[in-house]
């Protein structure tokens, strides 16, 4: 029996630069962003690691972000929250920029695939898996 | 548990908390059509019970790409189950099962842009689903292994058969395993880190 046939495509070209006032200009290494005065939502990804920075919530806190304070007592990341918390991911950006803003959370940036990925974190991992 | 009020939601049980030493996590990104075992994976490796996020696409298009949130009215929910393997008292890996025939999962923020690398899983009786995810991850620069679940009934190719039909390069591996099992959806891991490690040391890939 013969499979069915692939073709195999080539990586996409590099989007050219956007132009002075089209949008913003991204930095792709950067992944949150505390919220600036005009309110945009923290860049956060599915792995950073949140953290309470005190455990009691202030009296203003909304029962989402108690339950955020709650839950992090421990590092959790974003994806674990969203999922105890039931909130979509866009959500939890919501939220959390609001408890970045307010110093309530810590956020603890991901590792990110680069160009050259740090040849002794991979082995760390390898050692990790080994033990499994 | 003893919580009050509005705190009725479980978190983490005690056993599941990561350490606070933990500095930072990475992520790999199990693919594949629907039924081929993604999850099972997730499953077998992972040191928590998978858990399940979701996104609503009109939502997860704003601010990724103006055109998609703005042309699209209605929302998909498209749901991922993950799970997770702290490595070292610092380092957490998280990875992600995703379904592999939806086009939308490349609007999630950064998560195949973020990700190490991915795990294309497959299933002999169904390889075309595992076509288009494989092209997107090639446009994307993202490296990536095969893994072939081995199902009973499914039709057994040589690998380089495999290799043929999948039209992938003579350096990506592919191996067979069986998700179900933790070792085997380990060493699957462990082609993939060894994998980037090998691109690592010759800088052949982004």
């Amino acid at each position: 029996m013969t499979p069915p046939q692939r073709q195999r495509r080539d990586p996409a070209p590099e989007p050219p630069p956007p132009q002075e006032g089209e949008g913003k200009v991204r930095n792709p290494e950067r992944m949150y962003v505390v919220a600036g005065p005009d309110g945009e939502r923290a860049e956060l990804d599915l792995v950073t690691l949140i953290v309470a920075r005190a455990t009691d919530p202030p009296p203003s806190a909304s029962p989402e972000q108690a339950a955020v304070l709650r839950l992090c007592a421990a590092p959790l990341s974003v994806a674990e929250l969203s999922a105890y918390l039931h909130l979509p991911y866009s959500a939890m950006g919501v939220l959390l920029t609001e408890l970045l803003t307010a110093e309530l959370v810590q956020a603890r940036a991901p590792i990110v695939r680069k160009q050259r990925t740090d040849r002794s974190l991979l082995e760390a991992v390898m050692n990790g898996l080994q033990r499994l | 548990m003893d919580f009050k009020g509005s705190d009725t939601i479980p978190g983490p049980r005690a056993e599941d908390q990561l350490p606070h030493t933990a500095q930072a996590a990475a992520k790999i990104v199990i693919v594949g059509g629907f039924g081929v075992g993604k999850t099972t994976m997730v499953g077998s490796v992972s040191e928590i019970t998978p858990l399940t996020t979701e996104e609503t696409m009109t939502q997860a298009g704003i601010g990724v790409d103006d055109n998609f949130g703005s042309a699209t009215k209605t929302a998909t929910t498209v749901a991922m189950d993950f799970g997770r393997i702290s490595i070292t008292e610092q380092l957490v890996l998280y990875l992600f099962g995703t379904p592999g025939q939806q086009r939308f999962w490349f609007l999630w923020n950064g998560l195949f842009e973020g990700a190490l690398g991915a795990v294309v899983l497959i299933d002999t009786r169904r390889l075309e689903v595992s076509f288009d995810v494989m092209g997107r991850l090639e446009e994307r620069g993202v490296p990536f292994v095969v893994a072939v679940n081995s199902f009973p009934d499914a039709p057994r190719y040589a690998i380089e058969e495999l290799r043929t039909a999948l039209d992938l390069t003579p350096d990506i591996p592919i191996i067979e395993c069986d998700a179900r099992r933790r070792a085997s959806s380990r060493d699957v891991l462990m082609t993939l880190m060894r994998f980037l490690h090998s691109l690592a040391m010759t800088g052949s890939r982004p």
